[in-house]
């Protein structure tokens, strides 16, 4: 059983990376990864949505039938979705000025109709969700690093505005690596979204590249999976 | 949960009955959410509303709260403006309201503050969709550009004046941007215009100033 469980997180955190792999959910993404902060915001609640979403599709999988199965899923997301939305207007409120525009596109995020209809609708509820935390960390992961990197090089400074999202407490997270820099707007814009996923992509795609070459010259020792 | 007989499962009855009853549920959920943050959001947008406009109606202009005495009036526009009211003793002695202007990427929206002879206490961006880096200077974080209007009033300069440097006016549009500088010395003007054009109602004293006036001298009779 637990087999399973690392199987789940391993495809929810590299092998089937939502950004990295499946590279879903790209609109949210390349809007809000502007800083780290922001990238981890939307990440929390991209992940909060696909948990609940996967818990909820899961549980009633056995009363759904195919014919009416994507406008039900469809309906949980946007519930969630706008409960989600709610909660940050009402709680997080400084975050949800800078983020709040993008929140209701979490509904659009296809990555989660995708592990709803994959993995949701076809697994019990625990490993379901499992999956939708995994997924949802991994999709967290990527903006978080195409924020940071984003954020480096574009302003300059690091997990800018981390208190409104974390509590004072994260103020010590705030850091201004360039003082005085200027920014480099490209970078800051959707186009530079574009250019840092693509290096992103190309980095995985190296590291992948690298691994099977070592496993491959291991290839003798008997695998253990 | 029992799963429903495959017989019942096939009839256009289960499918209707499944939808009606989601959109049963998600309708209860999202009625629940609902209750659970209405407060907590409305109390955060009058925290929003009255920090902007504190910014442009420093504390010393009026001893009420601001959001005391809101006024609607019929912007130039059509569109109906809320006026907010700072007063001071008996008197009206400061006025806040949104004005807006057509920028380069959209509607920019702004509060204009005035003190109680119309000149501008402050000005300050609320929205806009302009090019960042560019535009943006419009922001009081990034630019001390919207400061100089402070103490400016439609008199003072004259309003032929009121335009960018570009336009023959007497305002610095900063480098790069034209439309942006331009658009807001136009929201300006308009609201600077929008307070002559209603100073009597916009200096009226509320309503409730006279009821108090009188319930305050009821109890001198004693």
């Amino acid at each position: 059983m637990s087999n399973q469980y690392t199987r789940i997180a391993r495809d929810g955190l590299w092998d089937n990376n939502i950004v990295l792999v499946q590279a879903l959910g790209l609109c949210p993404l390349l809007a809000v990864s502007g800083t780290a902060t922001n990238g981890l915001g939307m990440g929390m609640a991209s992940t909060a949505v696909m948990i609940a979403s996967g818990l909820l599709i899961s549980s009633v999988r056995g009363i759904i039938t195919p014919q009416v199965r994507i406008p039900i899923f469809v309906l949980i997301i946007a519930v969630l979705v706008t409960l989600v939305d709610m909660s940050m207007n009402a709680w997080v409120h400084d975050l949800h000025k800078m983020l709040g525009l993008f929140i209701p596109l979490i509904v659009t995020n296809c990555a989660i109709l995708g592990r709803a209809e994959a993995f949701a609708s076809r697994n019990r509820m625990l490993p379901a969700l499992f999956d939708g935390a995994m997924m949802g960390l991994g999709f967290t992961l990527a903006l978080v690093l195409l924020g940071a990197c984003r954020e480096i090089v574009g302003s300059g400074t690091l997990f800018a505005n981390a208190a409104l999202l974390l509590g004072d407490w994260a103020s010590s997270l705030e850091l201004v690596l360039i003082a005085d820099y200027h920014g480099f707007l490209l970078i800051i814009l959707p186009p530079g979204g574009f250019i840092v996923l693509g290096v992103l992509l190309a980095g995985k795609r190296q590291i992948d590249r690298a691994l099977s070459a070592r496993s491959r010259s291991v290839l003798l020792q008997p695998s253990a999976s | 949960m029992n799963a429903p007989s495959v017989a019942f499962r096939k009839r256009i009855l289960y499918q209707a009955l499944l939808l009606g009853g989601f959109s049963t549920l998600a309708t209860a959920m999202l009625v629940a959410g609902n209750i659970a943050t209405r407060g907590a959001i409305l109390e955060r947008q009058q925290e929003d509303l009255l920090s902007s406009l504190n910014q442009v109606v420093p504390a010393a202009h009026y001893d009420n709260n601001l959001l005391d005495y809101p006024l609607r009036l019929p912007g130039r526009s059509g569109k109906m403006l809320t006026v907010y009211r700072g007063t001071r003793g008996m008197q009206i002695s400061s006025l806040a309201y949104e004005i807006f202007g057509q920028g380069y990427g959209g509607e920019i929206r702004l509060i204009l503050g005035l003190d109680a002879a119309g000149r501008i206490l402050g000005v300050r961006v609320l929205a806009h969709a302009e090019t960042p880096g560019l535009g943006d200077k419009i922001e009081v974080e990034k630019s001390s550009w919207i400061l100089q209007f402070n103490g400016l009033s439609l008199d003072h300069p004259p309003q032929r004046e009121w335009k960018v440097t570009k336009d023959g006016g007497r305002f610095d549009a900063f480098s790069g941007a034209t439309i942006t500088p331009r658009a807001v010395l136009q929201a300006i003007e308009v609201g600077l215009l929008f307070h002559r054009e209603h100073y009597t109602e916009l200096h009226n004293p509320p309503a409730i100033f006279n009821a108090s006036v009188a319930s305050d001298e009821a109890p001198k009779h004693e």
